[in-house]
């Protein structure tokens, strides 16, 4: 069983990421259990959710607060919380910034960092505004190139799929995500 | 079709695949997105129904009452203070014998307010007369939704169908949704017999003497225990049509099991998934989760806990003065039957969480005793 926590902030479609991951999970023939911090989101404040995969039934359905990996919507939050916490060793941690991962080595050395431009990526395909670009397809299209429970195809489907608008630019934002993580 | 979907849509897609005519609801969190997809089906046209606002959870079951006893398919859903607001009207229905089925989303009791879970809502309408079962998955929210109308018509009483706030209310997960013709090959429409009829008129409910009262009330629990019959009958009838099986209780390796976890709800999966750790570690554990609360199935519980050395009910509830109300229920059907010790734990009240850790601790303690030195145990409780 992977475990995985998301973090970012009230607003940015932190659970909706989650759900999409666990849509597109269900298409390899395995299991998947998607659920936000149970409780009440503000706009703006550190948000979590999590998602549980596995090749058989899943019945555990406490809190993860050991995660195997972590993905970080908002890098601001790397600042303000410490979204290590409880992480296991061996863990990645995929954040989303233009910098580079070598930038976050004081995060710890039992941790893999790797990074990608979701807003940029966000904002060339006119994905929300400038000021507050939609950054969840862009996130999800870089899963596939560090872990293997999910392909590609199976994201930009569950990509097209989910989206309320525009499933050509989301679904060619996640293929350049794919294309541009650094740190593989 | 397979979808991953929250708890609270498969009660709406459960609902709306049952062809239900009338929904009426109020909104409460967590309850609230289940009426909202039902409302935006029905305004698609999706589902020929008449979704009626009301001002109120006594004034949603008012509306599901009368719909019934005009002969509609009636749904609601409701959580926590929704539900106890209802609590006239759960009589009402029940006594009435309308076959209503309803949604409730386990959610603690205010104050203080809260809107985890816990299952004091559901449990303490015990005595209504309603049915009531408990779900561990989104997949079994679905399908004891489509369930829930073959047995509740059958027998003429409403039932409640239960889960646990947040942990499936929001918990996003694969469903196999069922095609709309096998749903209608299992769950033929709704005739009722006793229907208002403008043209045949009859009043129901009506001053009822000593001289007749008491017999109403034998019919309801003849009832009961028919529909005791009808669920086990349908656990089988489902299974053919869909694959899957729902029975009264759901064991897990209790036949070898020297120690038997009593559970219900998510703690009942979160229990099963713990019983493999302790086995993996040489712990002859097993787990009974249970499902139907009313009817209760005496039977079942005895014929599964006969083996057990030890009985640890883990109960998500309290009834203040006395023990967690499945532990009750458990002893009570035990009693005369059994002397295995029961142990009665109170875990996860408020939505606390119940981890496999909360879980293997309490096993541990039950290790140490030969018998209960208490009778009921706080678990993870501050002081």
């Amino acid at each position: 069983m992977v475990e995985i926590r998301f973090h970012g902030r009230g607003g940015q479609g932190t659970v909706i990421a989650s759900k999409i991951l666990a849509d597109a999970v269900s298409k390899e023939d395995k299991y998947v259990q998607a659920f936000p911090q149970f409780g009440v989101e503000r706009r703006g404040a550190p948000v979590f959710a999590f998602i549980r995969i596995d090749d058989k039934p899943i019945y555990i359905r406490s809190k993860i607060i050991a995660p195997d990996h972590i993905i970080v919507v908002d890098p601001s939050l790397i600042d303000a919380i410490d979204v290590t916490e409880g992480l296991k060793k061996g863990a990645f941690i995929l954040i989303n910034t233009g910098h580079q991962p070598k930038e976050f080595q004081h995060l710890g050395k039992d941790f893999r960092v790797f990074t990608i431009d979701a807003n940029e990526i966000a904002i060339k395909y006119k994905l929300g505004s400038k000021a507050a670009p939609i950054v969840n397809t862009a996130i999800l299209g870089a899963v596939p190139r560090i872990f293997d429970f999910v392909r590609l195809e199976s994201i930009i489907q569950a990509v097209r799929d989910g989206v309320p608008v525009n499933p050509d630019a989301n679904a060619a934002a996640a293929k350049e995500a794919y294309d541009s993580v650094q740190g593989v | 079709m397979k979808k991953v979907m929250m708890g609270n849509h498969a009660i709406s897609h459960g609902a709306t695949l049952a062809r239900v005519q009338v929904i009426a609801a109020y909104p409460i969190t967590p309850q609230t997105q289940v009426v909202e997809l039902l409302s935006e089906i029905v305004a698609d046209g999706k589902l020929k129904a008449e979704f009626i606002k009301v001002e109120s959870e006594h004034s949603a079951m008012a509306a599901c009452i009368g719909a019934s006893s005009a002969g509609a398919r009636a749904f609601t859903a409701t959580s926590a203070q929704g539900l106890a607001l209802m609590h006239e009207l759960l009589h009402w229905a029940a006594g009435a014998r309308l076959p209503i089925v309803m949604a409730d989303i386990n959610r603690a009791m205010a104050p203080p307010w809260t809107i985890w879970t816990d299952q004091n809502d559901s449990l303490s309408q015990r005595d209504t007369g309603w049915m009531q079962i408990y779900c561990q998955s989104n997949q079994e929210v679905l399908d004891s939704v489509i369930m829930a109308y073959k047995v509740a018509e059958k027998v003429l009483m409403p039932i409640m169908i239960v889960l646990d706030a947040f942990s499936l209310s929001h918990t996003y997960e694969i469903v196999d949704l069922p095609d709309q013709a096998l749903v209608d090959k299992y769950l033929p429409p709704f005739d009722y017999k006793y229907k208002l009829d403008v043209k045949n008129p009859h009043t129901y409910g009506g001053l009822t003497t000593p001289d007749w009262y008491m017999e109403f009330r034998v019919k309801m629990h003849e009832a009961m225990d028919q529909a005791l019959v009808e669920i086990k009958k349908e656990a089988g009838e489902f299974e053919k049509i869909f694959g899957r099986r729902y029975d009264t209780v759901d064991p897990y390796l209790v036949e070898d099991a020297e120690t038997v976890l009593v559970t219900s709800g998510t703690a009942a999966s979160t229990a099963r998934f713990t019983v493999d750790q302790l086995r993996a570690q040489g712990k002859k554990v097993g787990n009974l989760r249970m499902r139907v609360l009313r009817p209760f199935p005496f039977a079942d519980v005895r014929e599964q806990l006969k083996n057990a050395k030890k009985v640890i009910v883990i109960d998500r509830n309290i009834s203040y003065g006395y023990h967690g109300i499945w532990a009750q229920e458990v002893k009570s059907a035990l009693y005369g039957h059994s002397k295995v010790p029961v142990f009665n734990f109170i875990a996860g009240l408020g939505g606390r969480d119940i981890f496999p850790e909360t879980i293997a601790d309490i096993v541990a303690l039950v290790d140490k005793k030969k018998k209960p030195d208490q009778e009921l145990y706080w678990v993870e409780v501050k002081r």
